[in-house]
């Protein structure tokens, strides 16, 4: 089977064609480097995504984080409420880590910016 | 109250701190920025995706990431950012400021303008209907969910398929909104097909291009509107008509350079970009007056913004320090298939680039530069859109003595 895929590692969002059976890939075109071809055979098996949002601080207003590295994206809403019911400590920092475990998949959220920055 | 600088540079977003680095860097010392908002980092502060950096840093990071950078160089260089600070009229190079100290001027040998953008309303595109509330713009609608932290509604339509209105429909949805759908009135999306994938294909929202909102209904709050399909002209067919319930509308539908205190400077403005003529050192028709970032062309990565705005601090503070500036008086043109150029003009005396956008979607583009009939730069560019900002590099060498104009222009396809 063939299918057409828009990269989304960065920005470029090569066009990759992926001839694959089941889901194992048999030949992909047109990716510009090797990332793109990880990206697809994770897009058959396990659908990664990158999950960037807010959390409230302790003193009730707003920081931005992000998730350290992709996350199933079946998940991404079930790690919506698990961090918009987290309080983020009022000292924190860009760079600081909030959680080092989301949803049990040991994979770390970091803070990103704070208001007073 | 006078305050005396070299450098004042209005606006502390990316291009504004990018701009005081690289002039710092040159030499020079007394830079003031100028910031109205609390803290410096402009539109970045509440650009919560990743999509930044890339080709700056080889990083993807968020847009508070990529402005924690240049915080930190601004920090690390003691250049003064005055926060809270409006300027309210600038004259050559000088300039009035606004804080809650009360009104000053600033007499600067050199000004740097690098005030953003603003978002079109729904008042420039006429949309027909009442004026209920639960209607933004996508970048208001994304500064209350990431800044305030407050949800603009809970059921929404975006009008525009541009990146902004793409990224609001996924952080919407993720902040437990119902997106209905995303209209394009053009037959393509201008957004990252990326972004199609991730913010649309992701959550099973619908994008309906050629389709445009012909009215808004509601009394206090949006009660929802109605869409129709768009002919070649973008007039709405008649009888494609369908209402779509809903409490929230976010317009994204471009971004239009802030140059108000640009025209009160009286200095010439590009009625195609938006933002102030320039050289390629990117000073305006006003010696010493330099302009750089989203305020001179609207840009689609922050990488580019911080290229040029290296290119306008650098000048600046040569500028600043006396240094003789050629003139450029080699005019450049958008020819067929380009919709402009930035710079407008320049000197031929160093090699430069030249920025443009195509005005089609384009395989296989050819864009080659002219002196006259002799083509004197060229580039193949494999996937020509008028949403990507293309770079042709321009040597000085191949300009042929005398050249008063250059004009850029797309092959024609061979048929």
């Amino acid at each position: 089977m063939k299918r057409t895929y828009i990269c989304t590692v960065c920005p470029v969002g090569c066009e990759i064609e992926a001839e694959y059976e089941n889901d194992t890939v048999l030949s992909v075109k047109g990716n510009t480097c090797k990332r793109g071809e990880q990206y697809v055979k994770a897009e058959l098996t396990n659908p990664v995504r990158t999950l960037t949002t807010t959390v409230r601080r302790e003193d009730g207003k707003i920081i931005s984080v992000r998730t350290d590295e992709p996350i199933p994206r079946r998940l991404m809403l079930d790690a919506m409420a698990a961090l918009n019911s987290m309080r983020a400590p009022k000292g924190a920092k860009p760079g600081d880590i909030l959680t080092q475990d989301l949803l049990g998949l040991n994979i770390s959220v970091s803070v990103t910016g704070v208001p007073e920055i | 109250m006078i305050k005396e600088c070299d450098i004042l540079i209005v606006g502390g977003g990316p291009a504004g701190l990018a701009a005081a680095c690289a002039a710092y860097d040159e030499g020079c010392k007394n830079i003031i920025v100028a910031e109205r908002e609390a803290t410096s980092g402009g539109i970045l502060k509440q650009c919560i995706h990743p999509g930044f950096g890339l080709h700056a840093f080889g990083k993807e990071l968020t847009g508070p990431e990529y402005a924690n950078i240049y915080k930190e160089m601004i920090k690390e260089r003691g250049i003064t950012v005055l926060d809270g600070t409006f300027v309210i009229s600038v004259s050559g190079t000088r300039a009035v400021l606004q804080s809650k100290n009360g009104v000053c001027e600033v007499k600067a040998k050199a000004v740097i303008l690098a005030m953003g953008c603003r978002e079109r309303p729904r008042g420039a595109i006429n949309v027909p209907g009442t004026r209920p509330s639960g209607i933004y713009t996508a970048g208001a609608a994304q500064r209350l969910v990431n800044i305030d932290g407050y949800m603009p509604g809970k059921r929404a339509v975006i009008l525009g398929s541009g990146d902004i209105g793409l990224i609001m429909a996924r952080r919407m949805t993720l902040e437990g909104a119902k997106v209905e759908a995303v209209l394009e009135i053009l037959p393509y999306s201008g957004g990252l097909a990326r972004n199609i994938e991730q913010c649309l294909n992701d959550f099973g929202i619908p994008l309906y291009l050629s389709h445009t909102v012909t009215e808004i209904h509601g009394k206090e709050r949006l009660t929802g509107v109605t869409v129709a399909e768009v002919d070649g002209d973008r007039r709405p067919v008649p009888g494609t008509e369908r209402f779509i319930e809903c409490d929230t509308l976010l317009l994204s539908v471009g971004l239009i350079p802030e140059n108000e205190l640009t025209l009160g400077a009286g200095i010439e403005l590009d009625r195609i970009t938006g933002g102030a003529t320039v050289d390629e050192n990117r000073m305006t028709s006003e010696n010493g007056v330099f302009s750089c970032g989203n305020v001179l062309h609207v840009h689609d990565l922050v990488d580019h913004v911080s290229e040029e705005a290296k290119i306008a601090g650098t000048a600046a503070a040569a500028y600043a320090s006396g240094a003789p500036f050629p003139e450029s008086k080699i005019r450049v043109k958008a020819g067929y298939g380009i919709r402009y150029t930035v710079p407008q003009r320049i000197s031929g005396a160093t090699d430069t680039s030249i920025y443009m956008r195509v005005t089609e979607n384009r395989k296989n583009a050819k864009i080659t530069a002219y002196a006259g009939e002799l083509p004197i730069a060229e580039l193949k560019v494999p996937r020509a859109a008028p949403g990507e900002m293309i770079r042709l590099k321009l040597k000085c060498g191949r300009i042929p003595e005398g050249t008063e104009e250059i004009t850029v222009r797309m092959e024609e396809p061979a048929v």
